[in-house]
């Protein structure tokens, strides 16, 4: 499907949702709404034709050293790829800074779980909807989030005790039918 | 001779130079294998550089079974207090072998997550620098380890010391 078919059909399905187009290096990339991005990603996912079924990467973007930028602090960005289709497209969400929340995806991509959790864990880019929003490279006593470019990269923060991971196992179990 | 005799500093020493002879001969590494410092060290307990010569051929994954703690990789500050408590999960005498430069002093990696050196942690031994460190290094780590359980409390010997860097330019 031709890159711009793809942006005619989604700005059909979500009108107020999309709020611009450029073309990065021959992928079509969309700027889209931060409150109906998991909309239109479902959207995206489930229409026949456009049968993006696989969520390639979700990274988190800070461009307060940005050279002239005057939009939002953040954004977070999302590549989505039809395995059948054979086409690929970037989704991109502007986040202001202050409490910065993005519908999460994690019900409609399995892997959305732990990108998301990584997204928060480096930018502190919130997920309403995740069902376990917390670190996940960096130790639970980590103050701060590393990759904001107003983070001093060599800032080392000591651990004093390991969290145990047995929430997640507990849910994991639950789901198993283990009690 | 009697318990507190002239000669009995010769028993004991002599004890204690056949304890260290055992001690030295049969390290038990546990390999504390993070990154890919541990692949170059199954290439040492593998057939070409051979570990097993120098004694340390048991190879234990349980810190209470060995009495070498190989630290091998990067430690994170997130992996720290699980190296801590490794470490004191062993039982004495226990040496520890810091192997590469991630172990040694944090490696390439200057930044949030990492430790600039384990012996910020536990108790080093050795050092091994190295990214990885060549199997003949990780061996000559051994053998200083040895010489070093050999002479308790002394200064390594000149063999190891390294020479001064000659400038030709």
């Amino acid at each position: 499907m031709e890159q711009k078919d793809i942006l005619e059909k989604l700005t059909q399905k979500h009108p107020g949702a999309i709020k611009g187009s450029m073309d990065r290096f021959g992928v079509l990339e969309i700027q889209v709404e931060r409150a109906k991005i998991a909309e239109a990603v479902k959207t995206l996912r489930d229409d026949v034709e456009l049968d993006f079924d696989m969520l390639i990467d979700l990274v988190s973007i800070d461009y307060s050293t940005f050279a002239g930028w005057t939009g939002d602090r953040f954004a977070v960005a999302y590549i989505l790829k039809s395995l059948a289709k054979g086409h690929r497209i970037q989704l991109k969400v502007p986040v202001p800074e202050g409490e910065p929340a993005v519908p999460s995806i994690s019900s409609l991509y399995a892997n959305a779980d732990w990108l998301e959790r990584e997204a928060f864990d480096q930018m502190g880019v919130r997920f309403s909807g995740h069902p376990n929003l917390k670190r996940i490279l960096n130790h639970h006593e980590f103050v701060g989030h590393a990759l904001r470019k107003d983070y001093p990269i060599t800032r080392r923060q000591w651990l004093s005790a390991n969290e145990s991971l047995m929430d997640e196992m507990e849910v994991r179990l639950k789901a198993k039918g283990w009690e | 001779m009697g318990m507190t005799g002239e000669g009995f500093p010769a028993i004991t020493t002599r004890k204690d130079a056949v304890i260290a002879w055992g001690r030295k001969n049969s390290l038990w590494p546990m390999p504390f294998g993070t990154a890919c410092c541990a692949i170059e060290f199954m290439g040492v307990v593998s057939s070409v550089f051979d570990i097993s010569r120098f004694g340390a051929e048991l190879v234990r994954f349980s810190p209470r079974q060995s009495d070498l703690l190989l630290v091998a990789g990067t430690v994170t500050f997130k992996q720290a207090p699980i190296l801590k408590q490794i470490y004191e999960q062993m039982c004495e005498p226990k040496w520890v072998i810091s192997m590469g430069v991630c172990a040694s002093a944090g490696g390439f990696y200057n930044n949030y997550c990492t430790v600039q050196g384990i012996d910020q942690i536990i108790p080093v031994d050795v050092y091994i620098s190295g990214c990885p460190p060549r199997p003949e290094a990780i061996l000559e780590a051994v053998m200083k380890l040895q010489h070093k359980i050999d002479n308790p409390g002394q200064v390594p010997a000149a063999q190891f010391k390294a020479k001064e860097p000659t400038f030709d330019y």
